[in-house]
């Protein structure tokens, strides 16, 4: 089966070359191989706008989180953490458990903030993945449209849902433990779940009738620059996210659940002895933002790699002239190695490297909306083209 | 598509269906007592130390460090497990445009095949026996398999032809 055909003109060989060469390359005609996989408003459009749209929001959610509230958040929670070791140097058991309360309810507003930040994006990662697929599932147009409307529907609720967990609660709700709010967020994981498992169906309809060609016009074949880059780029950064994770986990993971316990012990010593608790909790403190800053820098290394290669599979419909898409490209990757090591840093050189850290998140989301913008001039054209149905 | 990208994509589906379900099995069996023996070891310790008994809260302590120990390791496994899943089947539909024979490819496929399912195994078996050599050796060759397996695809997309 031939995967990838290659689409004459500018989009497909025409764009290699240095930078100079290429600098003035403009969008030209849409070859018709390419315009066949983007059919106006079909399954593959919806998902990567969609998709695209999903990641942006999630990173812009998370890049707020991180200047407004990360910070504050766990300053308020090693607050708690001193208030439980003066109630236990108190001998004040029911002061203890307030400070837990305390400390329970500032986890909870923290956790559901990555979470959403973490599912919004990563139901933009699933909803271009499914873009990608769409040759391959066996269904009639129209449910194909179904399920992506499906998709993302679930995709906007369920990051929305989460958020609003830690400020409804369990005001109005009938259940004892269950909020509205998470009672909207199973609901839309309910119909993501849904989408998938028509997708899955789709697929194994295509597999099951042993067709030996795609059942819609593939993904154009595209080795331009900006595919190149997007894909060795992108997979050279999950490299290094592996590597670094591969480093935390032999170097620091054991040392770090070691000094966590031996914090704690002194901790509670100190309490009881009517020591000064304050530098235990600072230690511990320290370890926290210790371990954060190494997960967030390998986890947002890999992240940023999957986004960009599958970035690579959209560029055939990114309609912007060679020097803006070359810009957005450049612009994402490196948005997407400052902000892991300057996070890295921000133990070191503290609030500045965050600060950093966040531009290098803003980097991507302008790139992100600069392809989104071309992917969306693209559809104009085709839509506007002579014979185009709406 | 090749065999390379076959075994990628179907490769991935599957580990991301398993991953997937031991997510579920976990959320659904595990997870919340694990949470709340965490959480109540750290708050008996406390409660424990303000009545002064010292070492029932020490007891306490390395409770809670035993339980976030499995627990580290068992969220981890699900996020990896369907991680490296993505990864895959992003990277199958790619790698036939890698600069390599078709037989290397396969060799690179299958070597992200194995590391992706050896690695995070490794990490899971660690709960089973704290400090066991097998289990982390298992991992850290699982994830031997996945750096190389990822160097060679840079090199193969790198060196392309357009």
């Amino acid at each position: 089966m031939a995967v990838w055909e290659p689409p004459p003109g500018p989009l497909g060989r025409g764009q290699r070359g240095p930078a100079g060469a290429a600098a003035r390359v403009m969008p030209q005609d849409t070859p018709a191989n390419v315009a066949a996989t983007f059919p106006a408003m079909g399954a593959r459009r919806l998902l990567v706008f969609g998709g695209i749209a999903l990641i942006a929001g999630g990173m812009l959610f998370g890049d707020i989180f991180a200047v407004f509230v990360l910070h504050q958040n766990g300053g308020r929670t090693g607050e708690a953490l001193l208030a439980a070791a003066h109630a236990v140097a108190a001998q004040n058991p029911s002061g203890v458990k307030a400070a837990f309360d305390q400390i329970g309810s500032s986890l909870e507003d923290r956790g559901t903030k990555i979470d959403t930040h973490v599912h919004m994006t990563d139901a933009g990662y699933l909803a271009l993945l499914l873009a990608l697929i769409q040759p391959y599932v066996a269904l009639s147009a129209a449910r194909k449209k179904f399920l992506a409307k499906l998709f993302l529907l679930g995709g906007v609720f369920l990051p929305v849902g989460i958020f609003l967990i830690h400020y409804v609660g369990l005001a109005y709700s009938p259940f004892p433990v269950i909020g509205w709010a998470s009672i909207l967020a199973d609901s839309a994981g309910a119909l993501l779940i849904t989408a998938l498992i028509g997708e899955a169906w789709g697929l194994w309809n295509h597999f099951r009738s042993m067709r030996v060609g795609a059942v819609e016009a593939e993904l154009p074949e595209d080795r331009s620059w900006e595919r190149r880059t997007l894909l060795a780029g992108g997979t050279l950064l999950v490299l290094f996210g592996f590597l670094h994770g591969a480093w935390y986990a032999g170097a620091m993971l054991y040392e770090h659940e070691a000094r966590e316990t031996r914090i704690l012990n002194a901790m509670l010593d100190a309490a009881t002895a009517n020591a000064e608790a304050r530098p235990s909790v600072n230690d511990y403190g320290a370890l926290q933002a210790e371990k954060a800053v190494n997960i967030a820098a390998h986890s947002h290394l890999i992240e940023f790699g999957l986004l960009a290669i599958l970035l690579s599979f959209v560029q055939p419909y990114v309609f912007l002239d060679a020097e803006w898409k070359r810009c957005w490209v450049n612009l994402l990757l490196a948005g997407s190695v400052i902000l892991p090591v300057f996070v890295l840093l921000e133990l070191r050189i503290g609030l500045l490297a965050g600060g950093i850290a966040d531009i290098g998140g803003l980097m991507v989301i302008i790139a992100l909306v600069g392809m989104l913008v071309g992917v969306l001039r693209y559809s104009g054209k085709l839509d506007a083209e002579p014979g185009a149905t709406p | 598509m090749s065999a390379a990208s076959k075994l990628l994509i179907f490769g991935g589906i599957a580990l991301a269906a398993f991953g997937m379900l031991y997510g579920l099995h976990y959320a659904v069996f595990v997870e919340h007592q694990t949470l709340d023996s965490m959480g109540g070891s750290l708050a008996t310790a406390f409660t424990n130390a303000a009545d002064r008994h010292l070492p029932e809260a020490h007891a306490a302590v390395a409770a809670y460090g035993e339980t976030k120990y499995d627990y580290v390791r068992q969220v981890d496994v699900h996020s990896h497990w369907i991680g490296l899943a993505m990864l895959m089947i992003v990277l199958g539909v790619a790698i036939d445009g890698t600069a390599f024979g078709e037989r290397i490819r396969f060799w690179i496929a299958l070597s992200l095949l194995i590391g992706a399912v050896v690695f995070p195994l490794g990490v899971i078996l660690q709960t089973e026996s704290h400090g066991s050599a097998f289990a982390s050796g298992l991992a850290i060759a699982g994830s031997a398999l996945v750096i190389v397996a990822l160097a060679a695809l840079v090199v193969g997309f790198a060196r392309q032809n357009a």
